[in-house]
């Protein structure tokens, strides 16, 4: 920050030399540019250079020879990818649904002037604040048959309780969305809290008076409201989704086997592990285009309507 | 927080609201129960762990767990705890946050302040680069680090973190200062005040809210960061989750759990303060609009 501009001298009035009036002008643009340099380098560039090397025949390191769609023929004819892809529409849809309806109803129930509100809060949001490596970590103990839930109800004298899911193929990707729903929910719900206190009381006492049902008064009235809490939740939610590395790195390393593998968690072995440059590229090149599909046309609505 | 709707539109039966606490009530069990389990079990010797209940108290209280996860326990092939990993994070994430939220407050200042042609098409394109996925960047970046001598370093992180940060801070600021009168900056322009004076004088005292949810969000993003803990660092500069990542993973021995939990609450540890502290008016800034909603 600059010293100078702090020091209260007052300047003389009258007519400034040209330069000044014409660098002030310039001063905005001069203060933006490093950081739309930086962006246009190592996002945008580095976006070109991927979606370049994917469509050559890179593998341990970046090569250039051209190979075309060679990549992205691979890429969807590996079972590896196919089940990643298959992994990432559960996960994501569960996680996305359940974040929003568990966010919604909290913050609908929270809204209704509950007591200790203050201390039930932070309470449902504290999970936000950790890394997905501590939520992880936690989650694969409590969830393991061993040591965790299943062998409390055992000690307990529910000895016929049975919940191995993390250790199952076919269910240990629902895991991944408990411990995610877990770590995601309260934000949504800050999300929709947000969005309930803005809503003004006077229409939804005229709404009352006219004899409506707290019922229909939510349906028709305070949920339709919500929509642009419904639509940050979907966009925020969706790209969280999207972006799932760590939570499969430290709840399940992908498996067992690759039940659990994402998009995410592939495209890293790919590049990294497998020395198969050109296809991990190719593949975070579908990554990026699923998620542009999603967030341009919110971006560019968002823009518009904010001229 | 207690908004001023003192009459609420919506009543309600006795019954209903007791089913509500309880819904309520449910869920906070639900959200306290890992965080409970991870205590609980941090304060016991192993034996306690693998033979008994996880949710029981211990029988015989310990930190020892604490000080092996903090100073001698494994990690990777140094037996030197999280120590070392935990001020790693410290060195790359209090000057990260710090550059991203200036530059962040900068831009949003210009863009709504000092607007010009093509302004808008710029911030969408800021705002776009918050939500591409890393994995997109990571090879040319591991390229770019590897070829400038920053592979490996904390320095290195910085960068990582500060353009990729610059997207989440410019849009804070940005959304905050499009509510702030733009007459007040047109007035002092015409008495005399220059770019800087005003951003000092004016935008950055009254801008107090906003720097805390930035501050809070670019904390806990960078402090959580893994994808590029692991794939830009080594001992030197590994970030706390990493290393922590290390340690729970670790084919090698017996599994301590004990130290694990207490390795996993070490490393949620500073943003969880930082949440008590000031989560308050993160929950606050989100509220006044801050990610609109």
């Amino acid at each position: 920050m600059t010293a100078t501009s702090q020091a209260p001298v007052a300047r003389a009035q009258g007519p400034r030399p040209d330069f000044r009036t014409r660098l002030q002008e310039w001063i905005p643009k001069l203060v933006l540019s490093p950081s739309v340099a930086l962006i246009f380098v190592f996002v945008y560039g580095f976006i070109l250079f991927t979606l370049y090397l994917s469509f050559t025949d890179s593998r341990i390191l970046p090569s250039y020879g051209w190979v075309g769609f060679e990549n992205y023929d691979k890429l969807f004819r590996l079972s590896h990818w196919t089940i990643s892809v298959t992994n990432l529409a559960i996960f994501a849809s569960l996680y996305i649904v359940i974040c929003t309806l568990v966010g919604l109803f909290l913050a609908i129930f929270l809204d209704q002037k509950i007591k200790g509100e203050g201390f039930i809060r932070p309470i449902y949001l504290y999970p936000m604040a950790l890394s997905f490596i501590v939520t992880g970590t936690a989650w694969k103990w409590l969830l393991d048959p061993g040591i965790g839930l299943e062998n409390t109800m055992h000690l307990w004298g529910w000895t016929s309780f049975q919940f191995d899911w993390i250790k199952n193929r076919d269910y240990a990707i629902y895991t991944v969305v408990l411990a995610a729903v877990w770590q995601s929910s309260g934000f949504t719900m800050a999300m929709f809290l947000a969005g309930l206190r803005g809503i003004d009381n006077e229409i939804l006492k005229a709404a009352q008076m006219d004899g409506a049902s707290n019922w229909q008064l939510y349906r028709r009235i305070i949920i339709p409201q919500l929509r642009p809490a419904f639509l940050s939740a979907f966009v925020i939610l969706s790209h969280l989704a999207i972006k799932s590395y760590d939570l499969v790195i430290a709840l399940t390393g992908g498996g067992p086997g690759r039940a659990t593998e994402l998009p995410a968690t592939f495209m890293y072995s790919y590049t990294f592990t497998r020395n198969q440059m050109g296809i991990g590229a190719s593949s975070a090149v579908i990554m990026l285009m699923t998620i542009a599909a999603i967030m341009v046309p919110y971006l560019y609505a968002e823009l518009k309507e904010r001229k | 927080m207690s908004v001023a709707s003192s009459d609420s539109a919506v009543r309600m039966s006795r019954f209903t609201r007791t089913l509500i606490y309880l819904f309520l009530l449910l869920f906070a069990l639900f959200y306290l129960l890992p965080l409970f389990v991870m205590v609980v079990n941090s304060l016991k010797p192993l034996s306690e762990i693998t033979g008994g209940n996880m949710m029981a108290l211990p029988q015989v209280w310990t930190i020892e767990p604490w000080l092996a996860a903090w100073s001698t326990a494994q990690i990777g092939v140094e037996p030197t705890g999280l120590r070392p990993y935990f001020w790693n994070s410290i060195k790359m994430v209090v000057p990260a946050v710090a550059i991203s939220t200036i530059l962040g407050a900068l831009n949003g200042y210009v863009l709504t302040k000092w607007s010009f042609r093509g302004d808008k098409i710029l911030y969408g394109l800021m705002l776009f680069a918050c939500f591409i996925p890393f994995q997109m960047v990571l090879i040319p970046m591991a390229r770019v680090l590897g070829v400038t001598g920053l592979a490996g370093s904390t320095p290195g992180l910085i960068l990582v973190h500060v353009v990729y940060g610059i997207g989440f801070s410019t849009l804070y600021f940005r959304n905050y200062y499009a509510a702030f009168p733009t007459e007040l900056v047109r007035a002092a322009q015409i008495d005399g005040a220059g770019f800087f004076r005003i951003f000092w004088r004016i935008m950055l005292p009254s801008s107090g809210p906003i720097i805390v949810v930035c501050v809070i969000w670019q904390f806990t993003n960078i402090w959580n960061d893994f994808l590029f803990g692991a794939s830009f660092a080594d001992f030197d500069s590994q970030p706390m989750t990493v290393a922590l990542n290390n340690l729970v993973q670790s084919s090698t021995g017996v599994k301590e759990y004990n130290v694990h939990f207490a390795g996993a609450i070490l490393a949620a540890l500073p943003t969880l303060l930082v949440y008590i502290v000031a989560g308050r008016y993160f929950v606050r800034g989100l509220m006044a609009g801050s990610v609109k909603g």
